[in-house]
């Protein structure tokens, strides 16, 4: 069997954040809605409809070119592409061709095995979603003009990707560059978010590339990996048995795990694109684009490197910190909280990584939920708590929860409660010798030498004091009373 | 110039028309008299003349992101020839 080489490339579609559609002040907030309420004379493609852009869209698109290192053009053209079908009413989409608003940048992903790739994206256009088509039982179609009109960016990289995971981490890595900057929500789910595989494969050592598949359709991070992995090795086994791949449009079938060929668009491919005569191109000055620069957060792989560098993160840490931008801010103002009072960074991250996420997780809430549910002071007063001996680290985990889900401050719940640590000794020891008293069996245990049963003690303690006990000197107590019998 | 039968074939299946053989070509020797008369612009020297798509000479015409009221479902299908659900009704269209 031969060995061959894979290529891929990935056309992705994301929704622009707007309020408005892309040609007009029809709201674009749609999903949800009753079919065709939020339409207008423009996105219903009515005669002698005037279609004007809509600039936060431009400015937003120009943003997310920045973001992925593309260079936003002075001038760019809008065009007009043939599109048969009736989820576009006026026999065209809006899009760009020639003249894209963006161009040649690029992004970086990070394999499992640890190995940094640079992904080209050949250019990022602006166009405008399509309406939905619902298939009646019979045999008709409906259409709901709501999302005609919404405004959309494609993003097409270039075929650098070499493996489904490299098509997943490189479709996850957009994914979090856009919500970042706050141009996309992130859903897959509602389709804000989608992409369409190209793969070819050829034998290694053949320059050409093979037939190129379009794998269309695919709306999850999973879905990408399946479908790409499967369509490999789909075009393996036509090009072993002698076989010649199809250049062709496949759709994803996540039923049947395969990718399914298409009836063949009649004419799909005669785009028949020429420029928009009703609307006039984009001009933008340096100053403007400048300014777009200017909007830019710092991004994520910033963010990632210098976590690691100021604050001594691990990189599996930082990078989890940095996953989403709610959370490296809400890590950062805890740390700033915690450091005020003496706390490191490594310990906010310990407690960010290990409860807060953990909580989050358990109820469902996503990671801008953390700052109200958990303010960063409330971390910083649990650090120093624990720092000042007040409490031990079970009673401020069990604090983290209580505040987390009540919002209580911890250093209330301590006063109010009498939580806090006793340290000391003659408080204790009447509560070690009741638990050796008590134990007996663990108790000849230890003498017989199993030093390790003086920690079932050391928890029984714990348990009578309900958690307050500090651990160190029940342990010392322990051993002392144990020692002297 | 004129055009074949296969190219005006191909025209008239993408605007959806069906054109009987007669009536293909008619419209060959229609469509090729008016490509011929066109063809006279091709006469005028346009050397360092960039292409345009624009008369006007603007640029960069913008709005602001504002919501506009919009139409009602009933004015959007008021000239729907087939409804239903408060959907337009088409005949069936495979994959969108």
């Amino acid at each position: 069997m031969a060995e061959y080489i894979a290529t891929i490339g990935l056309e992705i579609h994301a929704h622009i954040k707007t309020a408005s559609k892309m040609f007009d002040g029809c709201a674009a907030a749609y999903a949800g809605a009753e079919p065709n309420t939020f339409v207008s004379v423009v996105s219903l493609g009515l005669p002698g409809s005037l279609p004007v852009v809509n600039q936060r869209a431009v400015e937003l698109a120009a943003r997310s070119g920045l973001a992925l290192n593309c260079t936003v053009n002075e001038r760019s053209v809008f065009s007009r592409k043939s599109y048969p079908y009736p989820d576009l009413p006026k026999g065209y989409q809006i899009s760009q061709y020639d003249e894209p608003l963006c161009s040649d940048g690029w992004v970086e992903i990070r394999t499992a095995a640890g190995e940094v790739r640079r992904i080209g994206i050949e250019r990022l256009h602006i166009e405008e979603d399509t309406g939905r088509l619902v298939h009646a039982a019979d045999d008709s179609s409906l259409i709901d003009y709501n999302r005609s009109g919404v405004p959309l960016m494609e993003i097409v990289s270039r075929p650098d990707l070499r493996t489904p995971e490299e098509a997943r981490l490189y479709f996850e890595k957009i994914r979090q560059l856009l919500v970042w900057i706050d141009v996309n929500s992130g859903n897959l789910e509602d389709g804000a978010l989608r992409c369409d595989a190209n793969v070819s494969v050829r034998p290694a050592g053949q320059e050409r590339y093979g037939a190129k598949v379009e794998v269309k359709n695919i709306n999850s991070f999973r879905f990408v990996e399946r479908a790409v992995a499967y369509e490999i090795q789909r075009q393996i086994r036509v090009l072993d048995g002698g076989g010649v791949v199809e250049q062709e449009t496949r759709g994803w079938d996540e039923l049947r795990g395969e990718t399914v060929g298409q009836r063949t668009k009649e004419f799909a491919h005669d785009y028949r694109y020429f420029p928009e005569p009703d609307i006039p191109p984009l001009v933008l000055s340096a100053a403007w684009i400048a300014e777009r620069r200017a909007e830019l957060p710092e991004l994520p792989d910033a963010r990632r490197a210098r976590f690691e560098a100021v604050y001594g993160l691990s990189a599996q840490d930082a990078d989890l910190l940095t996953s989403e931008r709610p959370i490296a801010d809400y890590y950062e103002a805890a740390v700033a909280a915690a450091q005020a009072v003496g706390g490191s960074a490594k310990d906010v991250a310990n407690w960010v990584l290990n409860e807060g996420f953990r909580l989050l997780k358990e109820r469902g809430e996503s990671a801008a939920q953390l700052a109200e549910r958990m303010p960063p002071a409330h971390v910083a007063t649990l650090i120093e708590l624990v720092a000042r001996g007040s409490i031990n680290r079970g009673v401020a985990r069990q604090l983290f929860e209580e505040s987390f889900n009540s919002g209580a401050e911890p250093g209330r719940l301590v006063a109010e409660r009498g939580l806090t640590q006793i340290s000391d000794s003659d408080a204790l020891v009447a509560v070690a010798r009741e638990v050796i008293a008590a134990n007996p069996k663990v108790v000849a245990e230890y003498r017989g030498g199993k030093v390790t049963a003086i920690q079932f003690l050391v928890g029984q303690m714990m348990r009578a004091t309900r958690g307050q006990a500090n651990p160190q000197v029940a342990r010392a107590l322990l051993e002392a009373e144990l020692g002297s019998l | 110039m004129a055009l074949s039968s296969q190219e005006v074939a191909h025209v008239a299946r993408l605007a959806r028309l069906r054109l009987s053989a007669e009536e293909l070509e008619r419209m060959r020797s229609q469509l090729s008299n008016i490509l011929d008369y066109i063809a006279m612009l091709q006469e005028v020297n346009v050397d360092g003349v960039p292409p345009t798509a624009q008369v006007t000479d603007l640029v960069t015409v913008m709005r602001p992101d504002e919501v506009t009221t919009g139409l009602t479902r009933e004015q959007a299908l008021a000239n729907a020839p087939d409804q239903r659900e408060g959907m337009f009704r088409v005949k069936p269209v495979f994959d969108a």
